[in-house]
């Protein structure tokens, strides 16, 4: 009789768990500074308004793969990814994530006009609701550089009026285009060019002359950490990385924003979710797209707001109190020569030239 | 007593002969035995073999063409990839009916995905061409060959079609062909072009650099192991917790601790200019290079191998030295030729604990090795996160796993597995 009654208890008790429990939803993001900013700026206003519990999953890194492995284990467990636009395109075109329509499902500006113009060109994709433009740049030891500031992404391969070592990804995308342009290729000729197997070894052939000066990053908080050290007079990473070292870390570097790569981030809602957790996840998107919350993460990172509306809205940032317009990779005076992640390009030949260069790498 | 008569067998107590009641009472313990170990052999079986088993199964399996462009591979099947001619209509007519199907299905830009890994541009084909074939009508708008090389040129180059066929089988042979720096094409197996060959060089520097960092345990333990073992309970215990504390500390923090000390501008090069050892412009290189990779992972696998040697010195009589001596044998002597045969099972048991960790590795060698320390093991990773070829990642891990176990097999033959004590 007693054991009956506990059990009955314990049935009860995780019964009502399981309701509460229901209450929840799982994000993931990259992590570090970024993810704050998503918590400051969407999830806890979000939990305040509907009481749903968040939980947070640093993920992001293997989205792709890991929502190919949920897929065909057939148990989603994300409800929300925060994903770059190549994985986003990628998912969608295997069908791992939802298609999601603009102009019904996100939030209109507040003067009227539809998701789909406020978004314009940055959606890429049908299911991709894009978040921040971000973009991959420079960043100098104002202190180690010389007496001339660097201004162009060429002054990476100069190794006589700057020399020291460089950051650099151990990836291909970026490193080959940059190559390319500073060995003399117009801009609108540089995938032209890279597409065709000699484009690729020039591209090589130029990084080889620094090749030894560099050190290879794999992780965005690599090349901040090497400025701070000292270990690195230029190196490559995320804008907002470079903000946050030199803002609120307070050390001698500067950016050089010359051929920065712009790139979107973004929202995927996976596929193959309970309807019940399908609308929670559609509801917290609609929320957090909304012109005045990208206008609100732009307050604790400088990456820029997806949407036209955004813009103006963007003010200071909340600890320091600097403005920080000037500090957004799309700032007109930052933005004046600047590149698009090619998708179509990488979707293609990045294993390709990936093999190409690690074999490069290891010689 | 037993009844025993020349020739014939011997009879046990209840009247059958001894042997077969000897193997029954055998097979009792064994199946005993197995009972006892049931569920933790199925738990074994269903969490860690099956799935591992189907994940090295990827690298063979290869249904994805046949089955998104069934009759594609079937008309193809009379198609001469080495006559340099496109294929007849037939093809072109059977790939528009698969392929609008797998439009249907979202499945076309998966296959093209898969056929990129081969040659690049198939992805974008695949991806573009399901925009305008999507529209067709099967019945109204034959004939599709030129209309399909109207979408894009590619469908009109035999290479694009002598890619679907080599690679149409159920099972291929092609992911383990790229694992080695080869792949698979028309006329069979061809090297890689050279300056994409790679993995051949990765997975020596892999089984060299990890048999390199056995070695320096070894080194480095045995005289911490040794004084462990023969220090009194008090010191040897307080000494212990400082071997084990590094243990408790996270691999992270303990790699990038190391990037601190290894770097340019780090510890080790500091305290070397201050003491004038090293000029200011001549710093030395131990970090990102080979140099950096061994010292962390030496560092981080050592305490797996001071605990085996500590726990099987530990069960080493001091009383054999102590004899050894007595009977007129040097220092040196007495430890090499009675005390080190005795504590080789824990230097095996060790050896093999780091060996087979430090081949699988990847975060340490990532963060401090630069582009010459860095394992085989990266590949995979980028194999099963970006690139998404997961053929090619399971082949590579079936092939490390091979590797180790014939390393397993070599160690047994020449040290012998049963000389493997943990204490």
């Amino acid at each position: 009789m007693k054991f009956t009654k506990t059990l009955l208890a314990t049935t009860a008790l995780t019964v009502a768990a399981g309701a509460v429990a229901a209450q929840e939803m799982t994000i993931v993001s990259w992590g570090g500074a970024y993810s704050k900013s998503q918590l400051k700026a969407y999830h806890e206003p979000y939990s305040a308004k509907t009481g749903v519990t968040i939980i947070n999953d640093d993920s992001s890194a293997e989205a792709v793969a890991k929502l190919r492995a949920m897929n065909e284990a057939g148990n989603v467990t994300w409800d929300v990814v925060d994903v770059v636009a190549a994985d986003a395109m990628r998912l969608c075109d295997e069908g791992l994530a939802m298609e999601i329509d603009a102009d019904t499902q996100l939030a209109p500006a507040p003067d009227g006009t539809s998701a789909s113009e406020d978004f314009g060109d940055l959606l890429v994709s049908d299911c991709f609701i894009p978040q921040i433009v971000y973009s991959t740049t420079f960043g100098y030891r104002t202190d180690l550089v010389g007496d001339t500031a660097p201004t162009s992404v060429c002054a990476v391969f100069d190794l006589e009026n700057y020399p020291g070592k460089r950051s650099l990804e151990k990836r291909p995308i970026n490193n080959m285009e940059w190559a390319l342009l500073c060995d003399g290729v117009a801009k609108d000729e540089v995938y032209d060019v890279l597409e065709t197997p000699e484009g690729q070894d020039r591209a090589l052939a130029k990084l080889d002359t620094i090749k030894d000066s560099v050190v290879w990053w794999s992780a965005g908080a690599d090349t901040p950490q090497l400025l701070a050290d000292g270990e690195v007079i230029m190196g490559s990473t995320y804008n907002g990385r470079l903000f946050s070292v030199i803002e609120e870390q307070k050390q001698p570097v500067a950016m050089l924003w010359d051929a920065q790569v712009f790139d979107l981030d973004g929202w995927i809602i996976p596929a193959g979710l309970s309807e019940e957790r399908k609308q929670r996840a559609l509801d917290y998107i609609y929320f957090a797209t909304d012109t005045q919350r990208l206008a609100d993460q732009a307050k604790y990172i400088s990456y820029g707001p997806a949407r036209a509306s955004s813009a103006p809205l963007v003010g200071k940032h909340e600890e320091l109190g600097i403005d920080m317009a000037p500090h957004m990779p799309t700032d007109p005076n930052n933005a004046k020569n600047t590149f698009l992640y090619n998708y179509e390009f990488w979707a293609d030949y990045r294993d390709d030239i990936d093999a190409k260069f690690q074999a490069w790498l290891a010689k | 007593m037993t009844d025993q008569t020349a020739g014939q067998d011997m009879i046990a107590a209840d009247g059958m002969p001894l042997k077969k009641s000897l193997a029954k009472s055998l097979q009792r313990e064994k199946l005993r035995a197995l009972m006892l170990i049931a569920p933790l052999l199925i738990f074994v079986l269903i969490t860690f073999i099956f799935p591992i088993g189907s994940m090295l199964f990827r690298s063979v399996e290869n249904r994805i063409v046949q089955d998104t462009l069934p009759k594609t591979v079937a008309a193809l099947r009379d198609w001469d990839e080495l006559s340099g001619e496109l294929p007849d209509e037939a093809v072109f007519a059977a790939f528009v009916e698969d392929f609008i199907v797998a439009v249907e299905n979202k499945e076309h830009t998966r296959i093209g995905s898969r056929l990129n890994y081969e040659v690049s541009g198939m992805s974008s084909l695949f991806r573009k061409s399901a925009r305008k074939v999507k529209k067709w009508d099967l019945a109204q708008d034959a004939p599709f060959r030129d209309k399909l090389i109207d979408v894009d040129k590619d469908w009109g180059d035999p290479v694009t079609w002598s890619i679907i066929k080599t690679h149409s089988g159920k099972y291929t042979n092609g992911y383990f062909l790229n694992a080695i720096d080869m792949q698979r094409t028309a006329e069979g197996a061809k090297a890689q072009p050279e300056d994409k060959q790679i993995l051949i060089k990765l997975f020596i520097r892999t089984v060299k650099m990890s048999l390199i960092i056995t070695g320096m345990c070894i080194l480095l333990g045995y005289p911490v192991a040794w004084i462990l073992a023969n220090l009194p309970a008090r010191s040897a215990n307080l000494l212990m917790i400082l071997v084990l504390l590094p243990f408790w500390t996270s691999l992270l923090v303990r790699t990038s601790a190391w990037k601190v000390m290894l770097q340019n501008q780090g510890v080790i090069n500091d305290v070397l200019v201050w003491l004038g050892l090293v000029a200011n412009d001549g710093r030395l290189e131990i970090i990102n290079n080979q140099f950096g990779t061994i010292t962390a992972m030496t560092h981080i696998l050592l305490p797996f191998m001071i605990l085996p040697m500590y726990s099987v010195m530990q069960t080493i009589p001091p009383s054999y030295l102590r004899a050894a001596k007595s009977l007129g044998a040097t220092n040196w002597t007495a430890f090499w030729r009675v005390y080190f045969p005795q504590s080789i099972p824990g230097i095996g048991a060790g050896s093999i604990l780091v060996f087979i960790l430090a081949i699988g590795y990847y975060i340490t060698p990532e963060i401090v090795g630069g582009t010459d320390g860095v394992f085989i093991s990266n590949r995979i990773a980028y194999h099963i996160s970006s690139s998404l070829n997961w053929g090619l990642a399971a082949a590579l891990g079936a092939i490390l796993l091979a590797v180790v176990l014939v390393l397993y097999w070599a160690y047994d033959k020449i040290v012998g597995i049963d000389n493997v004590k943990l204490g």
